[in-house]
């Protein structure tokens, strides 16, 4: 973690905060998906960053995007679980032999398959402690589940094809 | 005792994971209590200038559609102006003047709203620079909108009508029977009316207004149309849904308006130890 991943990840942490608040904020597909692309954020930071400073940053990232939603506290707490999650789910699905020193957790490093088996469940478990908080009661189970299943397919679609856009792929030796 | 602490250690990021998540679990409670004073939310200063400037660029889009709800207002109330101006054929009796300025209206403009979450906030472009205060009623030319929560100096937020924490005093129009309108979370533009007994002719159609009880909208302001009238589960009460007549995905510019006498109304409530729940 040199000086220049640091800036990149800030710029990053601050470019899909802003793509969140003004452009998918509104955003929800047949009125059941939303999209929280700002996660991918989260979810690219590099496999070694220690526990404690990934929770930190969850959730004051979390917290920000609360306080254009007006949701305060929803976002961060989901984002807080979900960052706790992640180190647990990056080695249970460790493929053998580890992680390489160098390896990001991101599409073009990792292949599609990884991807998704990597970032889906985390996103469902954020999109799940999101819509219960959100709908503390008043929708029944069902629709808290059908909402966070969606969105989480819906927030992964869209995270890949950003990531298909705009990450460079590493130059590969062959 | 350096054990413990090592054990403790170890489990820094489970410790700090809990205190966070209820640090966040504090913050929702206290932000959805009615009464809880909100601390952060986008009626800062900063935040609210991020909030207009999105929006002034997307307003752009709408202006021709917001044109023409204002000349069909317009045209409202040139109609209204005709009438009142008639020649009066008897003698008008001249209202009390506390009576008259019971209500004060101004305008505002929505530069952010939300309508998918169960809990809907919008926020306004205008705070208490400008006069509003928390509690005053927001609606438009269409219907009912919410009611201002807390206010910044240059920026307010108000709960949409479209929260399931919002209840509004509201009758049907046509016999004058009286609920409260709360929304159920579920679509965007049906709502239910709660506390209307199982002996009221409701019929799907009838108009549902504003009551005027709760002393924050005036009475008569529409709220929207029965759809449908159910016995429902509950022994006492109906199971009404209606069709909301605002079209809360397009809310751009609104009307506030301020009870003047809600402090006179409050204390006389308060002294005679009736509770207001409507």
């Amino acid at each position: 973690m040199n000086f220049k991943n640091f800036i990149t990840y800030t710029l990053l942490l601050l470019f899909l905060g802003l793509i969140q608040i003004i452009f998918l904020k509104n955003l929800a597909l047949f009125g059941v998906a939303f999209c929280f692309l700002y996660l991918l954020g989260i979810l690219n930071l590099p496999i070694p960053i220690s526990h404690v400073p990934l929770i930190l940053i969850s959730f004051g990232l979390g917290l920000a995007v609360d306080i254009f939603y007006d949701t305060i506290g929803i976002h961060a707490a989901s984002a807080t679980l979900m960052s706790f999650l992640r180190p647990y789910w990056l080695k249970a699905i460790s493929p053998t032999g580890g992680y390489d020193d160098s390896a990001k957790p991101n599409l073009p490093e990792m292949g599609i398959v990884w991807y998704m088996s990597y970032s889906l469940p985390l996103i469902f478990a954020f999109s799940l402690v999101f819509f219960t908080a959100d709908q503390w009661g008043t929708g029944g189970f069902f629709g808290v589940l059908n909402k966070s299943f969606l969105s989480s397919i819906f927030t992964v679609i869209l995270a890949i094809i950003v990531q298909l856009l705009f990450f460079k792929r590493r130059r590969e030796i062959r | 005792m350096l054990r413990i602490l090592q054990f403790l250690y170890s489990l820094r990021s489970f410790l700090l994971f809990v205190l966070l998540e209820v640090l966040a679990i504090g913050l929702i409670v206290s932000n959805n209590s009615p009464q809880g004073a909100a601390f952060f939310n986008s009626s800062n200063a900063l935040i609210g200038s991020v909030l207009k400037t999105r929006s002034d660029i997307l307003d752009f889009f709408s202006f021709a559609q917001a044109n023409e709800t204002l000349i069909r207002e317009n045209a409202l109330l040139l109609e209204q102006i005709k009438a009142l101006n008639q020649e009066p054929d008897s003698l008008p009796i001249p209202l009390d003047s506390a009576f008259e300025a019971q209500f004060q209206f101004t305008g505002a403009r929505v530069i952010s709203n939300s309508l998918r979450f169960a809990q809907n906030h919008l926020t306004l472009n205008k705070g208490s620079k400008d006069g509003l205060k928390p509690g005053m009623g927001i609606f438009n030319q269409d219907g009912i909108v919410g009611r201002v929560k807390s206010v910044s100096e240059n920026y307010a937020v108000g709960i949409s009508l479209l929260n399931t924490g919002l209840l509004v005093s509201s009758k049907i129009k046509s016999t004058e029977n009286f609920g409260s309108v709360n929304w159920d979370g579920k679509s965007s533009k049906q709502a239910k009316m709660l506390y209307v007994p199982r002996h009221v002719r409701a019929q799907a159609g009838d108009t549902i207004v504003t009551s005027g009880f709760n002393a924050v909208f005036p009475e008569g302001i529409r709220i929207g149309i029965i759809s449908s009238v159910n016995q429902g589960d509950d022994p006492n009460y109906l199971d009404i849904l209606i069709d909301l007549s605002t079209d809360f995905s397009r809310v751009n510019y609104v009307y506030l308006v301020e009870n003047t006498q809600i402090v006179e109304l409050d204390s006389l409530y308060i002294k005679s130890e009736v509770v207001n729940e409507f």
